[in-house]
């Protein structure tokens, strides 16, 4: 398969690139060309660069300095990226990392195949025949978070390849996949490329032996280019004989210093020390799903026991039902002799845990990572600096010693789990893939570490693995398959009994009698044909990019609605939840004062005076509480807030009525609501005149009421009942929080998780990205809409007297702008916590205090007034009341649609101006 | 025994993490300075510039006297309008009232023959509509008994009503809306800090490993409590004394000391109350949604916006159990009615009561939930 590389104009050229991220430099002046048609590999140990230089020929980050040519066009011009990636297909870092868990496989396909525009048809015939060859076709239903990391890298691999790219870039495919699922992964990518033979593909690794097969080689350490060539060349430019050495050889003379090949002491089990873990008879069940099967294994104190199986075979439930985290469904697991008990801190104390995933805080700094687990461990402060300094020399982390995580490549975020799971000096660790992702020269000095915590320190170790040469360096090891143990022994046992040449030989053979694959090289759906259903597949059709294309964004559409229906929960509160807000805002919010408690200070204390307090008594306003025995009482009460009106009658109050002395009552009303306090004060001043006017009437046997030179009509709710002002004045406020309360993570989220990345790579334009993203919600906003009507004509009886269309169109208009904003706070923030909280600030302040609900917008003032008139729920709280209570239709609100139809546009194109296009 | 080292070390690493989170960082400070401000100044007094209009068919003395009566602040100057667009403004909210003075207004009024001044109020706008109508009465019959008691003398009424406002003499809404913006700020802040801190440690793993560590749930809870509750109290205190006391010119009664006391037993029932939520949710999404579902009526219902003697009987005994109310009624009696430990104690108490009540539903929660999540 050797073409004649130099003859083909290069797929990739570097020049002078350089790239930092913040004061680290990443890329420190690559210039290189990586041949066409070629199978390229990417090796070096973690963090020198190798993921940055990928995302750069992908175009998924922005470049800084010097020039990137892929496919012969500049990635700094974004006409050349948005053409050209459509012939590149890119795989992240991370199982599965731009893959959407909660869809399934099918679903999965489809999304990629209409992103980059195939036919209903063409994308049929093409993952009908990718399943085929991958041998996915019998799962396609299953979502992909239920899938192992074999599966989902062979599935990442077809959503990249759906659309039959001519560059294939691919970042650790590999790493944390079993060897099974790894040799079937590379036969693949050899078939496909016996019958695409143009394509290129870039892959870094960390597998040494994945990387003798790659055609060309480029060996990197910090930043910079150290070798490049063919296998055989850098192996005979070193005079190694194998590729580990040679690379070990090309690294500066400060590194190489550092490798030393691992010596294994034979294991000398110490006489009456017992079992460190005895587990017996262990059984997970997930619902129906059982994740582990009855597994049973002792494992000897100061052994070093390997655990080996594919993704998802039930490695990492065990090993968490050893620590407590899971309690297991049935079977007994027993750590020194003791069974594990979820509130046993005493056994936590002794024991060190590793989970797969990295597990620590992104925003400590590794050194405060280290500290806080030794304090959490209970170590002696007085020890904990010296032992921390000790573990980040041990681990080489000095370099890194105040760096975040998250700047760091998985290779070192994984030194320092192992790390943390150490400090505290434990007598047993429980580490799950501690080496995944770490480079050859690491993992070397990582396992000599735990090589001698076992034999000096009698450390007992339980390990799981994917390497086969780790595994050969546990004292016993464990097959696992499917939740069960297939074989338990030591490793040279295991390849003697099987009769194979290597481990790695062993187990696959192991693998393949469990999952009943007779043939013995064969792959499990090897096609008839070697060239495959791949090479059928005529080139997709290279049309023009349209400016907006439905296609595209219609997939986002149908994958974000696929998800929501997949999160019944969060569907469910949107849709009730909003009908129960309705109810409790509705019936809560009156602002009818009555049962105000009030008292009486009764100075003259004759039956005029009590008539005056019964007359306040006897309304629905007011309760009267015991009297007031004085004015510090009066004080007192009013102060701890139980009145909220007092009432003062001065002494002689009845004889000064009956001389016709001027005389006055005094009221104090409690102003700390001053609302309330107005309400009051009006109440009284109608309770004194109709008391003035009774007691006239009947103790003077005069009759002149004062006439009623005011005859008061209210408008649009007559009988001036909370209910009818109020319902109007609820939808709009819930159509702007729970909308923009649903979008709001949306793109947030995505970056956390990974799959923006697919914004970056594929032709999706971000307008199709943002537009398709947020269909959905506006659909599922409108339903809102529609329960929230029908609840207030059916429910509060508060009838619709305008027109309907023009409050629909209304509503329309207004759900995008609520959308819009969510996406706007999505878009710009970093975190999940800062999105949610921004919309809430956003959304929840202005619409309850500034657009008119209780107060109308013409009254308020300063910041409040700009914010309240500028505000589209100001101009929807316009339109419901209009249509609702006073009989409007399109003509009398017009004034209120126009900032509505002008908020559109704004809302929905600032997110698209925001949101970025590549990673910077 | 929950060890407080764990939960002062666990404590001091939210801090870290929130520290390094500028836009986080700016949201608090926004919260409790401009955020204060703005909902201070722009809320306006119930009556306050309300928008009025006049239709005079009169055109008499009596009727311009009565329209001169209408002016700032309480009311903007009075528009002109014609029957026809009187409705017209009413419809599209121009106005909250419209007086319409009827053709030989002030000769019915000299001959004693009834011909009542019609007034329309938009009754949309229940704030105004309430108490502002009573008011526009009182001033056109103020105005017409003036009038007429230029012509005939009549005698003043015998009792007199001295009407007084207390701890607000002058019912500045100011005041009120600083409070109540605070006091909102203070439960939102408590509550999505901590239940987004604890979800996202559950989203990230880390919380898997503190489990497999000698620390207890309960320290984990009592950590996240402390720090965020910490930084909510020091952000609501630079409100309070920096933007309410000295930019707001809000005169602060009572003890000072006894509010933050208050605050941060109410922040303890409020962090409780977003760690519960974090055990339901499985989700930041979920949990958003939930937030809204909870922080709504938390708000609206608490007292603060509307007073709480209006609630239905069953809505008033559920809103007891929530932290809001007693906060709401706590604040507003330390801080405008000078009130005492004496007064608020049965607040504080049912406060503490609260917390302990959602601190233990999530302590039992909590691992139930973890298990639930792997």
């Amino acid at each position: 398969m050797s073409l004649p590389l130099q003859k083909l104009a290069p797929v990739v050229r570097f020049e002078r690139v350089r790239l930092r991220y913040g004061k680290t430099v990443a890329l420190d002046g690559i210039t290189a060309d990586i041949p066409a048609a070629a199978m390229v590999g990417l090796i070096g140990p973690d963090a020198v660069g190798k993921s940055s230089l990928l995302s750069l020929i992908a175009g998924a980050r922005a470049v800084q300095e010097g020039r990137v040519m892929t496919l012969e066009g500049d990635m700094a011009d974004p006409r050349h990226r948005r053409a050209v990636c459509r012939r590149i297909a890119y795989m992240p870092q991370g199982l599965g990392r731009n893959l959407y868990p909660t869809l399934s496989i099918e679903e999965n396909l489809q999304f990629f195949g209409c992103l980059f525009g195939l036919e209903q048809a063409e994308r049929r015939r093409r993952i009908d025949g990718l399943c085929r060859d991958t041998g996915l076709s019998d799962f396609l239903a299953r979502p992909v978070g239920q899938l192992s990391g074999g599966m989902k890298q062979k599935l990442g691999l077809c959503c990249a390849l759906i659309h039959d790219p001519d560059l294939l870039v691919l970042d650790e495919p590999t790493t944390g996949v079993d060897p099974l699922a790894r040799s079937q992964f590379w036969d693949l990518i050899r078939r496909l490329r016996v019958a695409r033979p143009g394509m290129s593909v870039v892959v870094a690794t960390a597998y040494m032996e994945e990387a003798e097969q790659f055609e060309w080689l480029m060996a990197m350490n910090a930043g910079r280019i150290l070798a490049s060539g063919s296998p055989a060349q850098l192996r005979n430019q070193t005079h190694t004989d194998s590729l580990d050495a040679a690379f070990i050889a090309l690294l500066p003379e400060a590194l190489r210093s550092r490798h030393r090949p691992v010596t294994i002491p034979a294991f000398k089990e110490a006489a009456g020390s017992g079992f460190a873990i005895d587990a017996r008879e262990l059984t997970k069940k997930f619902g129906a799903f059982v994740a582990v099967n009855r597994v049973s294994f002792q494992i000897r104190r100061g052994e070093i026991f390997g655990f080996l199986g594919s993704n998802g075979c039930g490695k990492s439930t065990t090993m968490k039902m050893l620590t407590g985290l899971l309690p297991p469904t049935s079977g007994v697991a027993q750590l020194f002799g003791l069974p594990v008990r979820v509130d046993d801190l005493a056994t936590r104390r002794r024991v060190g845990y590793m989970s797969q995933s990295f597990s620590l805080y992104s925003e400590l700094s590794i050194h405060q990572n280290l500290v806080l687990a030794a304090r959490l461990y209970g170590m002696d402060p007085a020890q904990i600096s010296s032992r921390v300094d000790e573990m980040v020399l041990r681990f080489d982390l000095e370099r890194n010693r105040d760096s975040m995580p998250d700047q760091l490549p998985l290779g070192i975020r994984q030194r320092l789990s192992l790390a943390v799971a150490m400090v505290h000096q434990p007598e047993l660790l429980i580490l799950d893939e501690p080496t995944s992702g770490v480079d050859p020269i690491a993992r070397d000095v990582l396992w000599q570490l735990m090589i001698d915590l076992s034999r000096k320190d009698e450390v007992t170790i339980f390990v799981s693995t994917h390497f086969m040469n780790e595994a050969m360096r546990c004292d016993r090891i464990s097959l696992m398959n499917a939740g069960s143990v297939l074989v338990t022994g030591r490793p040279e046992e295991i390849v003697r009994l099987r009769g194979s040449a290597s481990l790695e030989e062993a187990f696959i053979s192991y693998l393949k009698e469990a999952e009943g694959i007779s043939a013995p090289a064969g792959h499990p759906s090897e096609p008839q044909n070697p060239v495959g259903v791949i090479s059928a597949t005529t080139p997709a059709p290279v049309r023009r990019t349209p400016p907006f294309s439905i296609r595209r964004s219609w997939s986002y559409t149908l994958r974000e609605a696929r998800e929501l229906r997949r999160d019944p929960v969060r569907l469910t509160m949107a849709l009730l939840g909003t009908a129960l807000l309705m109810l409790i805002i509705g019936y809560g919010i009156s602002l009818d004062v009555e049962n105000l408690d009030f008292a009486v200070l009764d100075h003259d204390g004759t039956g005029l005076s009590r008539d005056y307090a019964l007359n306040l008594a006897g309304s629905r306003y007011f309760h009267e509480a015991h009297p007031l025995r004085d004015d510090r009482d009066l004080e007192r009460r009013m102060r701890s807030g139980e009145l909220a009106l007092a009432i003062d009658i001065p002494p002689h109050f009845a004889r000064s009525i009956g001389h016709g002395n001027p005389v006055s009552v005094g009221a104090w009303v409690d102003g700390s609501m001053p609302q309330r306090a107005e309400t009051i004060q009006g109440y009284i001043q109608g309770m004194h005149q109709g008391w003035l006017e009774e007691m006239a009437t009947r103790r003077l046997g005069q009759n002149h009421p004062s006439p009623a030179w005011v005859e008061t009509r209210y408008r649009y709710n007559p009988d001036v009942r909370s209910l009818p002002a109020m319902v109007p004045s609820v939808i709009p406020l819930l159509l702007l929080l729970i909308p923009a309360m649903l979008t709001a993570l949306s793109v947030v989220r995505e970056k956390e998780l990974g799959s923006i990345i697919n914004l970056y790579v594929t032709p999706v334009t971000r307008s199709e990205f943002l537009l398709g993203k947020q269909l959905p919600y506006v659909v599922l906003s409108l339903l809102n809409f529609s329960l929230l009507t029908l609840m207030a004509v059916g429910l509060f009886r508060v009838p619709v007297k305008g027109s309907l269309a023009a409050l629909s169109t209304g509503a329309l208009l207004f759900v995008i702008f609520s959308t819009g904003f969510g996406l706007f706070c999505s878009t710009f923030t970093r975190s999940q916590i800062a999105a949610l909280f921004l919309t809430l600030i956003g959304t929840l302040i202005p619409a309850v205090q500034f657009a008119g609900i209780l107060s109308p917008v013409s009254s308020l003032e300063g910041m409040g007034a700009v914010i309240g008139k500028s505000y589209p729920a100001t101009h929807f709280l316009l339109i419901c009341r209009g249509v609702f209570s006073k009989g409007l239709g399109f003509r009398g609100l017009a004034a209120s649609f126009w900032p509505l139809l002008l908020a559109v546009p704004v809302m929905v194109g600032l997110p698209i101006l925001l949101l970025r296009k590549q990673e910077t | 025994m929950p060890s407080s080292s764990h939960i002062f070390r666990l404590g001091v690493k939210e801090l870290w993490s929130l520290a390094r989170d500028p836009i986080m960082l700016l949201l608090i400070a926004y919260s409790f300075t401009a955020s204060i401000y703005i909902a201070a100044t722009a809320l306006p007094e119930t009556l306050h510039h309300v928008p009025i209009a006049v239709v005079d068919e009169d055109a008499s003395p009596l009727s311009r006297s009565i329209i001169q009566a209408f002016y700032r602040p309480r009311f903007n100057p009075p528009r002109m309008v014609t029957l026809a667009d009187a409705d017209a403004g009413l419809d599209s909210g121009d106005y909250t009232f419209v007086l319409d003075i009827p053709p030989d207004f002030q000769r019915r009024v000299l001959k004693g023959t009834v011909s009542p001044i019609q007034l329309n109020i938009d009754a949309t706008r229940m704030t105004q509509a309430f108490s502002g109508g009573g008011y526009v009465r009182q001033i056109v019959s103020g105005e017409v008994e003036g009038f007429i008691q230029r012509y005939r003398a009549t005698a003043p009424p015998p009792v007199g009503l001295t009407l007084r406002a207390r701890f607000n003499p002058n019912l500045q809404q100011a005041w009120f809306g600083a409070l109540t913006e605070m006091i909102n700020n203070v439960t939102m802040l408590g509550i999505i800090l901590t239940g987004a801190a604890l979800l996202r440690e559950r989203e990230h793993g880390t919380i898997e490993h503190l489990l497999v560590m000698p620390i207890t749930p309960s320290e984990i809870m009592l950590s996240k409590i402390w720090s965020m509750s910490a930084v909510v109290l020091l952000a609501a205190m630079v409100g309070l004394l920096w933007i309410i006391r000295g930019i707001l010119h809000v005169p602060i009664e009572g003890s000072v000391g006894l509010f933050v006391l208050g605050a941060a037993i109410h922040l303890f029932a409020a962090t409780s109350l977003g760690i519960f939520m974090a055990t339901v949710a499985r989700s930041m999404p979920q949990f958003g949604m939930l937030a809204v579902l909870i922080l709504l009526p938390l708000q609206l219902l608490s007292g603060s916006f509307t007073p709480r003697e209006s609630l239905p009987a069953v809505l008033r005994f559920v809103m007891e159990a929530a932290p809001t109310t007693h906060f709401v009624a706590l604040g507003q009696a330390i801080l405008f009615r000078g009130a005492g430990l004496s007064d608020v104690w049965p607040h504080l108490a049912a406060l503490i009561g609260i917390g302990v009540v959602f601190f233990g539903i999530a302590l039992v929660r909590f691992r139930k939930s973890l298990s639930e999540a792997a």
